[in-house]
């Protein structure tokens, strides 16, 4: 057992009612609603007594366990729960589980992104079970008369073994909410755990099946009316004029008016987006109406001249120039090529490289390319707000809650406190929803219409927005000595408008001669996180150019990435290597076995990658075959380690789902620019991947060690999509350089 | 606006919409049957997919004024309590991940079934390709059907 200082804070004000199972700390009905079916399997108490802001434990010993951050399909609603439960101590069928909304005093980080939120957040949901067991155990200790250190308990029961005295959770409960916050609790050793490492069921997975309301788009308020926005049709343009006249006379319609998204002197901070700041707001009775009537708006747009940006940065305010001008993806290839001929900025440099590439026997030269992305998350951008002189109430999908409030606090002049944000479960967001403008712009039409208004976007406003992955470039160089041997690499990486390079990743640390550039080129085309930043680029182009690095000098291609890694495990060159060896070789040696690489690789197509980022190590084998000019993805086999892996089955199908997503943008995703203008806005012309592509089988396996977890939502989407070019190659005899692959080749 | 008579999930229902909304909106906004779906509104998704006398039909394209007397039933009829064998094999793989598309991947399923008892993978993949899964859970599914065709 281990003991740990407390410090996430007090316990919450908030009122407890016997109503509670649902809706206790929000208030509407709908959410109250939400958890009619868990009350079928758990059997709600007669009274809540809230143990801490993390849980409630009712006189029946049934528990509500808050679920602090936003659930995007990453399974943290059922997993955070899990490691609170853990530290409980109690059985996981008596849990239930409510959203918590955005509350920073009891919180901490309630944020979707970066795949940190099992990692931030361990510990304090560690402590926030240890510490409700250990008032549960002083409420008996108190009680019964005893010591506490002679209180025991498993599985929601106090035991008193001396005298033989034992009691549920529940008939404590009310007592234990009396006891103060410990300062310190004991938490479980790993061996003792019984709830994290088991596999257990998404908690929201009957009212999935059944069709309950549970996103944002799904949310209802008695009087609330729609909105939807109009934005500019292109990159470069900005909103002239409007004639709203044969709109407003459409049916339904409540009103058509301008809305400026940030104050003149307001600084964006990270989660702003800045490229559609003034817009047209439809508003009307329902969905239906609002879209036909939309299609009536007489807007007039203009170009925008050179403009620069102050946003509030980290590190201080930054200036952002953005270029006047409608951009073609043709003038962006055509960018790209030429700065790329020319050095970059150095951000790191070991050895002699110049000097390497100068003496060596054989030099080897790359070029890989990647265009812009959207991120089209299943459910479309929306969001609810009532905003009245006083206060403002939203609710909806987002990722980036607590910043947002900031957002909305400077924009409609009311104090954070004054703001209330209720987090929906989301249709998945991919890095999308961390920019929420839509927020702002409902509170803005709410506050118009001085009513309730849910606005929606539709696909096509939502893909042609902006916000995309950025496109890339990557030069790679590497020397090869008379003998064969690695003597130098060189990368050079730029983008538009920012480049994907992580200089300080393998295989920097592996090799002498090292030297990473980067640039940049300006552009008015707005970009935001999609999963995996960086590394979504990186991880195709690096781990491409190793296996024809590993196949000119005659290595096996996992043998070589293990030599490497050797090399920057036992002698690393530099000491700026931000991945650790040992794991990143664990993971390929794992996939080597499982894959049964070196038996049984006769006769298949195979292609290898690995990857490290967000703290988490994957390696990936892919076996396909080209049937009819068309790749068949037979099987993808994953060596996962993240740590200490909390919910298996749901990190199984998280791995699953980004290697089907990393597939996927390889073969097919692509946005590109004709004169500021998207060229796709929709399914028929934005391809994803589906059904009959994916592959056939996908084989997951975790190394098995007691490192804290870290997370799975970005970490398996990179790298396989380096062992699909990889395989690619084997099958056709063609490396992929640029994607998409499918119009590379397949097309 | 129009009157219209509508038959869905075996109970009645009257609305008064235009005749050219269609059937996902008079659905979602005004019968409150928000299981179904909106993902793109031009029939490239399946997110919308529910059943026209037993048929899986996209309800973004499908206007009320085409409908007439024909049975509707959206996830929320699948089954009366929610354990129709594809609800359970989706419970028991634990397929969702945002859980955005699946009511219309399992009414895109279930169409199928009724269909095709026994469906080969090929059959699976044709008939769900319609069905985008943002989050890549198609193996799952593809395992969930299969579960619920032998059961
Ligand atoms: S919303 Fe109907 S198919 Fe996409
Ligand atoms: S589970 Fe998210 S789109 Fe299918």
């Amino acid at each position: 057992m281990t003991t740990a200082k407390i410090n996430f804070g007090r316990r919450s004000f908030i009122k407890s009612s016997a109503l509670a199972g649902g809706g206790l700390m929000i208030g509407f009905n709908w959410f109250a609603s939400l958890n009619a079916q868990a009350a079928e399997v758990v059997k709600l108490p007669n009274e809540w007594f809230e143990i801490t802001g993390y849980l409630k434990i009712g006189e029946n010993g049934a528990i509500t366990i808050m679920s602090p951050n936003p659930e995007i399909g990453q399974n943290i609603k059922t997993s955070m729960p899990m490691i609170v439960a853990e530290e409980l101590d109690v059985d996981w069928k008596n849990v239930l589980v409510e959203q918590a909304p955005l509350n920073t005093a009891i919180f901490n980080r309630q944020l979707a992104g970066g795949s940190d939120s099992i990692k931030q957040s361990w510990p304090g949901l560690r402590l926030a079970g240890a510490t409700g067991r250990k008032m549960l155990k002083e409420a008996a200790a108190k009680k019964w008369n005893v010591p506490v250190a002679e209180i025991t308990t498993e599985l929601g029961i106090l035991y008193h073994q001396k005298s033989g005295k034992k009691a549920g959770y529940g008939e404590m409960a009310s007592a234990a909410a009396q006891i103060p916050v410990p300062k310190e609790v004991e938490l479980k050793d790993l061996k003792d755990f019984k709830i994290i490492g088991t596999s257990r069921k998404n908690v929201d997975g009957q009212k999935i099946v059944t069709g309950q309301p549970l996103f944002g788009l799904d949310y209802k308020k008695e009087g609330m009316l729609i909105a939807m926005i109009v934005h500019p049709p292109a990159f470069g343009m900005k909103l002239k004029s409007f004639d709203a006249t044969d709109a407003k006379a459409k049916p339904g319609i409540k009103d058509v008016f301008r809305i400026k998204i940030y104050n003149d002197d307001y600084k964006p901070q990270w989660c702003d987006t800045t490229s559609f700041t003034e817009l047209v707001a439809i508003v009307g009775n329902s969905t239906w109406e609002v879209m036909s009537a939309r299609d009536y708006l007489k807007v007039e747009w203009e170009p925008f001249a050179d403009h620069k940006i102050a946003m509030a940065g980290w590190g201080g305010d930054q200036l952002v120039s953005v270029p006047a001008g409608l951009e073609s993806t043709a003038d962006h290839h055509a960018k790209m090529t030429a700065a790329a001929a020319q050095p970059g900025k150095i951000e790191r440099r070991d050895g002699n490289p110049e000097e390497a590439f100068k003496n060596a026997a054989k030099v080897i030269e790359r070029t890989y390319t990647a265009p812009f992305l959207a991120h089209t998350p299943m459910e479309p951008m929306n969001f609810f707000a009532d905003v009245t002189a006083d206060n403002a109430k939203l609710v909806g999908p987002i990722q980036s809650p607590e910043s947002m409030e900031k957002t909305l606090s400077a924009r409609l002049g009311l104090p954070l406190e004054k703001i209330d944000i209720q987090m929906t479960r989301m249709g998945g967001g991919f890095g999308r929803r961390l920019y929420g403008h839509f927020m702002v712009e409902v509170a803005l039409i709410s506050q118009k219409m001085k009513a309730p208004v849910k606005l929606i976007y539709s696909r096509e406003d939502e893909i042609t927005f902006g916000i995309y992955r950025p496109a890339y470039h990557a030069f790679y160089r590497a020397a090869l000595d008379a003998k064969n041997n690695l003597t130098a690499f060189h990368v050079r990486m730029g983008g538009i408008p920012e480049n994907a390079l992580h200089a300080n990743r393998f295989p920097a640390g592996a090799i002498d001669n090292y030297l990473a550039e980067s640039w940049a080129i300006e552009s008015n085309i707005s970009v935001g996180a999609m999963r995996a930043p960086g590394s979504n680029f990186n991880a195709v182009a690096e781990q491409s150019f190793l296996d024809e690095v590993a196949e000119a000098i005659g290595k096996d291609p996992i043998q070589f990435r293990l030599d490497l890694l050797k090399r920057a495990k036992e002698n690393p060159v530099g000491k700026r290597n931000d991945y650790d060896a040992a794991r990143y070789a664990g993971v390929l040696e794992l996939v080597r076995e499982k894959s049964g690489w070196d038996k049984n690789s006769a006769g298949k197509n195979r292609g290898v990658a690995a990857y490290f980022c967000h703290s988490s190590y994957v390696a990936n084998v892919v076996d396909l075959t080209v049937e009819k000019n068309t790749p068949i993805i037979q099987k993808v086999y994953a060596a996962v380690d993240c740590g200490i892996v909390v919910n298996p089955d749901a990190a199984i199908n998280m791995t699953e789902g980004g290697i089907v997503d990393g597939i996927g943008q390889a073969m097919y995703g692509q946005l590109t620019l004709s004169k500021g203008q998207p060229d796709q806005d929709n399914f028929d012309s934005y391809r994803l991947i589906r059904h009959a592509e994916a592959p056939k089988e996908i084989e997951v396996h975790f190394v098995q060690n007691e490192i804290n977890p870290t997370g799975l939502g970005e970490p398996p989407y990179p790298p396989v999509m380096g062992a699909l070019a990889n395989a690619l190659y084997k099958a056709t005899g063609t490396r992929y350089y640029h994607q998409p692959f499918v119009k590379n080749k397949f097309e | 606006m129009a009157i219209f008579n509508l038959k869905i999930n075996k109970k009645e229902y009257k609305v008064d919409v235009d005749p050219s909304t269609p059937m996902l909106w008079v659905l979602r906004d005004h019968l409150n049957l928000v299981g179904t779906k909106f993902g793109c509104g031009i029939a490239q998704c399946g997110a919308c997919t529910i059943h026209l006398n037993g048929e899986a039909v996209r309800s973004c394209i499908t206007f009320i004024s085409e409908v007439g007397v024909k049975e509707i039933t959206t996830i929320e009829g699948l089954s009366e309590n929610g354990d129709h064998p594809l609800q359970m094999a989706w419970i028991e793989h634990d397929v969702p991940q945002c859980g955005y598309c699946q009511s219309g991947q399992i009414m895109t399923a279930a169409a199928l079934l009724k269909k095709n008892p026994h469906p080969s993978d090929t059959d699976i993949e044709e008939a769900m390709n319609g069905n985008i899964c943002r989050c890549g859970t198609y193996t799952r599914i593809k395992k969930a059907i299969k579960t619920a065709s032998h059961s």
